[in-house]
């Protein structure tokens, strides 16, 4: 896809009518192309090009690059930071916010900073408890939740207001999102739960790993049902895939990792595999297939955590993009050239 | 104590029938609190409020009671403090992420709301706790915003 108003690398695109960000992703999304987005492994270290040599590893492949925000609760470089490096090279970033390590004063200040920078989609998430990571004796913070944040955010962005009342004087263009995880319990309330969150203000909805297509199916068709992919206010939805390097690899994941949850079948049809680390490309490739049949479904997000240059990969042989060429650095120039060879 | 919690959210209807009724006493108490001066009978109540709703609910004295919108489950008991549903990181049985040994808080306020009247409420968006009123009563804070709004119509008469 490309679009005509392409502004220079680090300017926003026009906003257009029924849009609220100057980004690339609510553009994709409303344009009713199957969206993909990915997740970038943010550094343990204070080098930029590091930052560079792996966002560009997704050129080509993805229509925006979530930045982690100490997931896991371990640390690395600030989703800030990453985002501020790729925003100036034009890359459209998904800045995620966690709750557990600042509280309001600095999410809001964050949330004008990154938008700032040039960061058009902000993704609130509660975060992983500290316990998680590699820093068990951090203090908690959580002074909001995912919800809370979400309020705050669009009061922002709509009313210019900080949660205080206090008015802004440009407000944050952001297209915002929150997480999901249809795969854990509750289920019944899932759904609903979602809805909430859109009637905080997601716009978009990134979810947990999906390995377990009939549950989200199941939670797909309730989220149909309660109206939430209809009229302006609607939310797009994109299950989060991603490749197990192994059978065993699965096995401690779904022991170790808050919330991911992965059915015996999918263990067993890895362990049985003679390449295991194939095998799990293989099936996420399936997965994406299968995810893009289910209705309402907007796109994926590839989380491909230490395996993200088998994204392209991944990326290309679901054929989800459809010949689409999302922007990258360069990219027009390359098409350019290839338009004047042919 | 995590045993009679527990209990609790399993009688969260009987417990929003309790407060139902409790709730317009102590709001018609309102010229006593007034006589006694509210920031006087702070210290007191609050001392009862603590002792009562921590007995019941391992009440944390957020001065913001949310029970009524949370299946009778208190929030401030979840590890992440969140006040408007659970994480994404409940663990298959149901429990807590961070303390595998405890139900999910949220869990139970959902099973909790579903007994509950006033059950829908927890589908209502929560505000971020205002960490002012911590360690302070909600209930007389509560009985003074019903009196606030009564006022003005007894004004009027
Ligand atoms: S699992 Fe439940 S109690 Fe534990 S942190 Fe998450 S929401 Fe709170």
């Amino acid at each position: 896809m490309i679009f005509d108003d392409e502004p220079t690398p680090g300017e926003g695109l026009p906003i257009l009518p029924g849009h609220v960000s100057p980004g690339r992703l609510e553009r994709v999304l409303r344009a009713g192309k199957f969206a993909v987005t990915s997740e970038i492994d943010p550094p343990d270290s204070a080098d930029p090009d590091e930052v560079f040599k792996r966002a560009a590893i997704f050129d080509g492949y993805v229509d925006a690059i979530n930045a982690t925000d100490g997931s896991g609760a371990n640390c690395h470089m600030s989703s800030v930071g990453v985002c501020s490096l790729l925003t100036r090279r034009g890359y459209a970033m998904v800045m995620q916010i966690s709750c557990r390590d600042r509280n309001r004063i600095a999410i809001q200040g964050e949330i004008l900073g990154g938008a700032a920078m040039g960061v058009a989609n902000i993704m609130c998430l509660t975060g992983d408890g500290v316990q998680a990571g590699d820093h068990p004796q951090a203090k908690p913070v959580f002074d909001l939740d995912s919800m809370s944040l979400l309020e705050i955010a669009r009061a922002m962005r709509d009313e210019h207001r900080f949660q205080s009342g206090r008015k802004l004087d440009t407000p944050p263009r952001v297209f915002l999102g929150a997480a999901e995880n249809p795969f854990a319990p509750p289920f019944d309330w899932r759904p609903h739960r979602l809805a909430k969150k859109v009637a905080a203000g997601a716009q978009f909805i990134q979810t947990q790993y999906c390995y377990d297509i009939p549950r989200l199916k199941i939670f797909m068709a309730q989220v149909r049902d309660l109206g939430l992919l209809e009229g302006p206010n609607r939310v797009f939805i994109m299950p989060g895939v991603g490749p197990l390097a192994s059978a065993k690899s699965a096995t401690w994941i779904r022991e170790h990792v808050p919330g991911v949850h992965i059915p015996d079948s999918v263990i067993k049809r890895l362990a049985g595999a003679e390449k295991q680390k194939a095998e799990g490309r293989k099936l996420c490739i399936d997965l994406i297939q299968e995810i893009r049949e289910i209705e309402g479904v907007s796109g994926v997000h590839v989380m491909a955590y230490r395996q993200e240059e088998a994204v392209a990969e991944i990326i290309q042989s679901s054929g989800v993009l459809e010949g689409r060429v999302p922007w990258y650095p360069g990219r027009d120039r390359q098409l350019l050239r290839e338009a004047m060879e042919a | 104590m995590y045993a009679v919690r527990r209990w609790v959210v399993r009688h969260s209807r009987g417990f929003e029938m309790i407060y139902n009724a409790f709730e317009p006493v102590i709001a018609r108490l309102d010229p006593l609190w007034r006589r006694i001066g509210y920031a006087r009978a702070e210290g007191p109540v609050a001392r009862v409020e603590r002792a009562v709703k921590g007995f019941l609910f391992d009440c944390k004295m957020c001065g913001q009671c949310a029970l009524s919108s949370t299946g009778m489950s208190c929030p401030m008991n979840c590890p992440k403090t969140l006040r408007n549903g659970p994480c994404g990181g409940v663990r298959a049985n149901g429990h807590c992420e961070v303390k595998p040994e405890m139900k999910c808080v949220w869990a139970e306020a959902w099973a909790g709301s579903q007994h509950m009247k006033s059950g829908t409420k927890i589908h209502v968006v929560q505000k971020p706790v205002d960490n002012r009123f911590r360690d302070t009563s909600s209930w007389l804070r509560v009985v003074r915003q019903i009196a606030e709004k009564r006022a003005p119509q007894g004004e009027q008469k």
